[in-house]
């Protein structure tokens, strides 16, 4: 009959993923929190471009000999006038943000300028008026620190966000199929391993969904306001970052998949995913505490759980050589590999033992 | 034909299934009854794969070949643990299971919707799951059991929750598969539901298969022969015949047992020199009597 195939593993897999995701594209709770962190990134983008176009320059009162000074000079927008009082009047009126005058050059003060603020120092109309000497850098193409740490926060956020968020949306629904009671009639239909396979990969799909369209939103507000970040830089790291986070992920998803098939009540789950929970959680507060030893970010980059941070941060600091990437990715695939295994035996184990907390040993000797 | 032979089940010390040996024939509807916790479940699951006997002990085969995991796709299913997702839509879902069967997109929608319609869910198949009364959901159960046209039955407690209309309902789609020439396996505590339904029983108790065979046979084997007698005069003299033992009367009534077939037949030729015979027959035993006289 043409209507009818026997399914293969793959099909099978195919249709669990397809319900997966279909399931939650329709769930208003995941549209809307999808949508307010589009809107965070969105937002952040916008008022950064904002605060920073907000360097509007300085305005001044410029007295008598001062004016010349202030015509030469770059970057203040003065007003001219002969009445030192006057001028502190506009100062306490706050039209302007100091008044400038002339003192005459003493060696004490080479620029023969005093500047007069109202209650406190405003910086930026003395940065303006100081002489600075020349700097030269050692290491010119070293990252700037404060980029860095940007870089780290944004791999560890990302990560920690999305392994938190998918991994407890793939606890829940494998809880919901425990509770619900159907789970045994999925697993006299398909295969243990294509239900787990199938929700893992859904669940990644999602996930890895959500990382894209949050870094096109990302780099489309930021081209849009102008502001243009260094894509040679953050590149490879990037790429490799994404690499990772598939494989990073998958595993994530079999552990937070293994753990839920041990409770029947979703109100278990919480507790019984704790331990994997923490370490989606570790590499993140380790990459923002402790990013800047290179021991730690050395251990961290081969160690599977945090090497999907800490393997592109050392890209991005250039610490790592070539083949690093490569051999840390081939320890994070064969222990995603050894945790498929062992995550799907415990949760074949577990699926159809109902009532209170299956315990690990339990569930493996089935 | 689905049969099972020597399959064993123990958890931990104790044990659920012992020895378990039971066929369930082309086109017969066989009824699976047994107590609360006598292994009917367990059996079941083994059946279907959704739990392994101990290892090495008997099999599960059909038509004489040991049952693989292809087989069992198109086996039909309802277990015991009842659910469906809450909140997919009734169609929605069962076109689901049919797929995962290995249905076409178009295949599982027709057949999903027809099999709704007989069931008396037409009118509910755009709503979800968790709006359906307890009943319904039963419905829909079934419906998730049968989406795939399967070639073997395996039905825990089929009509537990159903009302009368809707056992009447699922008895006959039901009956549609066993005239098919599908072998159907289901379990039940309604026995009359069962006595009137089935063609062969197995019973079970304490994990152990106590009797399985045809409905009839086991009547005959299990039952006591008792036959009764109607008489329109006063069934009195029956007392004096040779061969008979009188258990009761009343009036024209009588409930005898006799020694032989020749002492019976010989009853029979006296009621009828004696007037106006209404009735001769073996007394007819329920199966809630049959069972209570094989599992004790």
């Amino acid at each position: 009959m043409s209507d009818y195939t026997t399914p293969s593993l793959t099909s099978s897999i195919a249709l669990v993923t397809a319900r997966e995701v279909t399931m939650r594209l329709r769930s208003k709770a995941f549209l809307i929190s999808t949508g307010l962190l589009l809107l965070a990134v969105l937002a952040s983008i916008l008022i950064g471009s904002l605060v920073s176009a907000n360097g509007s320059t300085p305005k001044v009162a410029a007295v008598g000999g001062a004016i010349q000074t202030v015509q030469a000079d770059r970057g203040l927008t003065y007003v001219a006038t002969d009445s030192q009082a006057e001028a502190e009047k506009m100062l306490k009126a706050g039209d302007i943000d100091a008044i400038i005058l002339d003192s005459g050059v003493t060696p004490a003060n080479p620029t023969g300028l005093t500047v007069v603020g109202n209650d406190s120092v405003p910086n930026d109309v003395v940065g303006v008026l100081s002489q600075t000497p020349h700097v030269e850098l050692l290491d010119p193409n070293a990252p700037n620190p404060l980029l860095t740490y940007f870089v780290a926060l944004g791999f560890g956020l990302v990560f920690f966000m999305s392994g938190i968020t998918f991994g407890s949306t793939i606890a829940q629904s494998v809880v919901e199929e425990k509770q619900t009671r159907v789970v045994e009639l999925l697993l006299s239909s398909i295969p243990v391993r294509a239900l787990m396979a199938g929700k893992v990969l859904g669940n990644s799909i999602l996930a890895i969904g959500q990382i894209l369209a949050i870094a096109i939103l990302a780099v489309v507000a930021l081209t849009i306001t102008g502001q243009r970040v260094t894509v040679s830089a953050l590149g490879p790291s990037i790429i490799w970052f994404v690499v990772f986070f598939v494989f990073g992920f998958i595993m994530l998803a079999a552990l937070f998949a293994a753990a839920a098939s041990l409770v029947s009540r979703s109100e278990d789950v919480g507790s019984v995913t704790s331990p994997v929970t923490l370490l989606v959680m570790i590499p993140y507060l380790l990459v923002i505490t402790m990013g800047s030893n290179p021991t730690v970010l050395t251990i961290m980059s081969y160690v599977p759980f945090s090497a999907p941070v800490g393997m592109p941060m050392r890209i991005f600091l250039g610490q790592a050589q070539w083949w690093e990437p490569l051999l840390s990715l081939v320890i994070l695939l064969a222990s995603t590999a050894v945790v498929l295994w062992i995550g799907e035996r415990i949760y074949a184990g577990s699926l159809l033992k109902m009532g209170g907390r299956v315990k690990i040993r339990e569930a493996l000797s089935r | 034909m689905l049969e099972l032979q020597h399959v064993s089940k123990h958890y931990g010390e104790r044990v659920a299934l012992d020895d378990v040996s039971f066929t369930v024939g082309d086109g017969r509807m066989t009824g699976f009854v047994g107590g609360n916790g006598a292994g009917k479940t367990t059996a079941m699951r083994i059946i279907l794969g959704v739990l392994n006997a101990d290892p090495g002990a008997g099999s599960v085969s059909i038509d004489g070949a040991p049952l693989t995991a292809v087989d069992r796709r198109r086996f039909g299913y309802m277990p015991e643990e009842r659910g469906l997702y809450p909140k997919m839509k009734v169609l929605e879902q069962i076109v689901y299971f049919g797929r995962l069967h290995g249905w076409t997109p178009a295949a599982a929608r027709r057949n999903a919707s027809e099999l709704l319609e007989r069931l008396g869910l037409g009118e509910r198949m755009d709503d979800p799951v968790e709006r359906l009364s307890l009943g319904n959901q039963q419905r829909a159960q079934i419906a998730a059991a049968l989406v795939h046209r399967p070639d073997v039955l395996v039905l825990d407690e089929p009509f537990s929750g159903l009302d009368p209309m809707a056992v009447e309902n699922v008895q006959s789609v039901l009956s549609d598969y066993a005239t098919g020439g599908a072998p159907v396996l289901f379990s039940s505590h309604q026995l009359d539901i069962v006595e009137r339904l089935c063609d062969d029983l197995v019973i079970i108790a304490d994990g152990r298969i106590r009797a399985s065979g045809d409905r009839e046979k086991l009547r005959d084997e299990h039952a006591p022969a008792v036959w009764e007698l109607l008489l329109s005069k006063d069934a009195g003299w029956l007392r004096d015949e040779p061969g008979i033992r009188v258990l009761s009367s009343d009036g024209g009534y009588a409930l005898f047992e006799a020694d032989s077939d020749d002492a019976r037949q010989q009853v029979l030729r006296r009621a009828l020199d004696h007037g106006d015979v209404v009735s001769f027959g073996r007394q007819h035993v329920s199966l809630a009597q049959i069972f209570k006289e094989v599992v004790r």
